[in-house]
């Protein structure tokens, strides 16, 4: 495939908006497609993608293919397969990357087996290879205790990027930009996984994602009362959101979708301020990308102090009650 | 119902970071050797995942397989004394240093050896190089449906299955005809103890042991490789944390509140 030119960007709709991680992608991918010389397209696969592509265009695609059917509102790979293996085969990418999400984590290893080339999971930075033109892949390995730079010769390079790793481009309303229906007849008898329903786990107040602090608690809470009491009540206070790390979700001591980490949700508020936690690799691959980390835990070996700006060794029943008083003092 | 579930043998994820030493001149770390290896935590989910199937009914038959060589016997054996019925080892240095294009290749082809099948578990990915592709990669080279990041799995009529799959904010859904692959996370919840009458049973059990040859692969490990390591590092870090302390942790608590107002924090 020596004639494949450009990125291709799997983007994300939700209910008609483009969602964070699709302007994330079309900033890596500018990049990669500035270092190339060549063009940013970015592919929209939903059931109604409306203004979501002109936001793709205002982050900086220069192409954006819409594939819209009442079939694919909700990812499958059985039909967004379909959408992908047209989309390589008639747009002829040189690179196509998605999100390191529920849609990218499961789409990118099926096309990549049924084309027969490598994907490279998980990245934290993409960069082309002066010389060969191929992609360089880096990424965390080993539960974040290394790092490693893949590439790969088969054609298209197929890599997913991690939440919140690539920068966007600052928008452009002015951009010029084209869109370009893409058709695609879903085949439904090749539908053998059917989605029979979404279920959303809302959580009250500011989501984890989009909250500026966020105050986490680990396998040191001992249960779950402190996540509605003492953690809640600082969270409160901060404006911010209440996270964990694994054990609590395994535990059931709170619900699984506040996990912070490598299994859980990828966050990179102002402030983290963890808890009883003691840091492991897989806790901090979630939360690593904070601007401050605070920690508090009775264990002054614990691996979070090896992280943290700032910490207090101690005991969180005493510690907290007392930060959090003078917090409330301070910024009110 | 046949179920085959994939387990790994990894350097083991809980212990400190600190004993993570890189081996350059292979492109791995590794660990001393008084820290034992153990089976992928999420692999053991799958084993999880498929007992609490034949819990419900004893005449299903769970079938383990695990790649590597130099497998340490009691480790890959875990699962045979959780439950499971038969052990099939695909062991031979030839098998060392592949990436997940290689393992899904020896995997899906021990898996047609095998034959019989309705479900393949694997965990949603190993704790090494927590890639997650060698479950997708393997039902796409069996061409068969398949369902990522599972937190629950029943069997309903017609041999068909009911998944949660975990998203973002909730899960979904799926209905998937067998046979079928799925991929187990950590939501399902904590894998059952190996019983003494497990182990004692294991420790009779020999495990069938494939070579490539013997699953009609003539490319594996290394050689078999798609994705090429340009490097592997160890990232420097820091470590530049403020302890704050006082006369009591109270105290120490109030003058951490000070202390990030004082750098602007809050």
């Amino acid at each position: 495939m020596a004639d494949n030119k450009g990125i291709l960007v799997v983007g994300e709709v939700m209910e008609g908006k483009l969602l964070p991680i699709t302007a994330e992608l079309l900033g890596a991918g500018k990049k990669l497609a500035g270092e190339l010389g060549e063009t940013l397209s970015c592919i929209l696969i939903s059931d109604k993608v409306g203004d979501a592509a002109k936001a793709a265009i205002v982050a900086g695609a220069d192409k954006v293919y819409v594939t819209e059917d009442p079939q694919l509102k909700d990812y499958s790979n059985d039909t967004y397969m379909q959408v992908m293996e047209k989309a390589v085969k008639d747009l002829s990418p040189r690179i196509v990357i998605m999100g390191q999400t529920p849609v990218g984590r499961d789409l990118a290893p099926r096309l990549a087996f049924r084309l027969g080339v490598s994907a490279t999971m998980d990245c934290l930075e993409l960069a082309i290879d002066p010389a060969s033109k191929l992609m360089n892949c880096t990424r965390p390995v080993y539960g974040g205790n290394a790092r490693a730079v893949f590439t790969s010769e088969g054609i298209p390079q197929i890599a997913t990027v991690r939440t919140k790793a690539a920068t966007p481009n600052a928008p452009d309303p002015g951009k010029a930009g084209e869109v370009i229906p893409f058709t695609v007849a879903i085949d439904a008898g090749k539908v053998k996984a059917k989605v029979l329903q979404t279920v959303k786990e809302e959580v009250a107040g500011i989501k984890l994602e989009d909250a500026s602090a966020v105050v986490s608690g680990g396998r040191g809470m001992g249960g779950p009362e402190p996540f509605t009491k003492e953690l809640a009540e600082l969270a409160k206070i901060l404006k911010g959101a209440v996270g964990a790390s694994r054990p609590p979700c395994d535990n059931k001591w709170v619900a699984d979708s506040i996990q912070v980490g490598l299994t859980g949700k990828i966050i990179a508020p102002e402030l983290y301020i963890a808890v009883g936690i003691s840091g492991s690799s897989q806790h901090m691959s979630g939360c690593s990308g904070s601007k401050c980390i605070v920690a508090i835990n009775k264990d002054p070996e614990a691996n979070i102090f090896k992280e943290a700006r700032f910490g207090v060794v101690g005991d969180w029943k005493v510690v907290l009650p007392a930060f959090t008083t003078k917090v409330k003092e301070l910024v009110q | 119902m046949n179920m085959i579930v994939c387990c790994k043998q990894v350097l083991d994820p809980e212990a400190a970071p600190s004993t993570f030493k890189l081996d350059a001149a292979n492109n791995r770390m590794v660990q001393p050797p008084e820290i034992k290896p153990v089976v992928n935590p999420y692999d053991e989910q799958a084993v999880e995942a498929a007992l609490r199937i034949k819990d419900k009914d004893k005449t299903q038959k769970v079938t383990v397989i695990s790649l590597g060589n130099n497998l340490v016997r009691d480790v890959v054996k875990k699962p045979l004394s959780m439950g499971a019925d038969e052990l099939i080892l695909l062991e031979d240095p030839a098998f060392e240093g592949g990436d997940s294009f290689a393992v899904a290749t020896a995997l899906a082809a021990a898996i047609k050896k095998v034959g019989q099948f309705d479900i393949i578990f694997c965990g949603r990915q190993e704790s090494e190089w927590d890639d997650g592709q060698v479950g997708s990669g393997i039902a796409e080279i069996l061409g068969i449906p398949s369902v990522t990041v599972a937190k629950k799995v029943e069997v309903i009529d017609g041999g068909k299955l009911r998944v949660e799959r975990v998203i973002a904010d909730g899960y979904q859904v799926v209905e998937v005809s067998t046979p079928c692959l799925i991929t187990v996370s950590n939501e399902i919840g904590e894998a059952r103890y190996a019983t003494l009458k497990g182990i004692m049973a294991a420790s009779k059990k020999q495990p069938i042991v494939w070579k490539p040859a013997d699953i009609g692969v003539d490319k594996a490990g290394a050689a078999a490789r798609k994705s090429k390591i340009v490097k592997l590092f160890q990232p420097v870090k820091e470590g530049k944390c403020d302890i704050v302390s006082a006369d009591s942790p109270a105290e120490a608590g109030a003058l951490l509140a000070a202390k990030l107002r004082e750098n602007k924090v809050i």
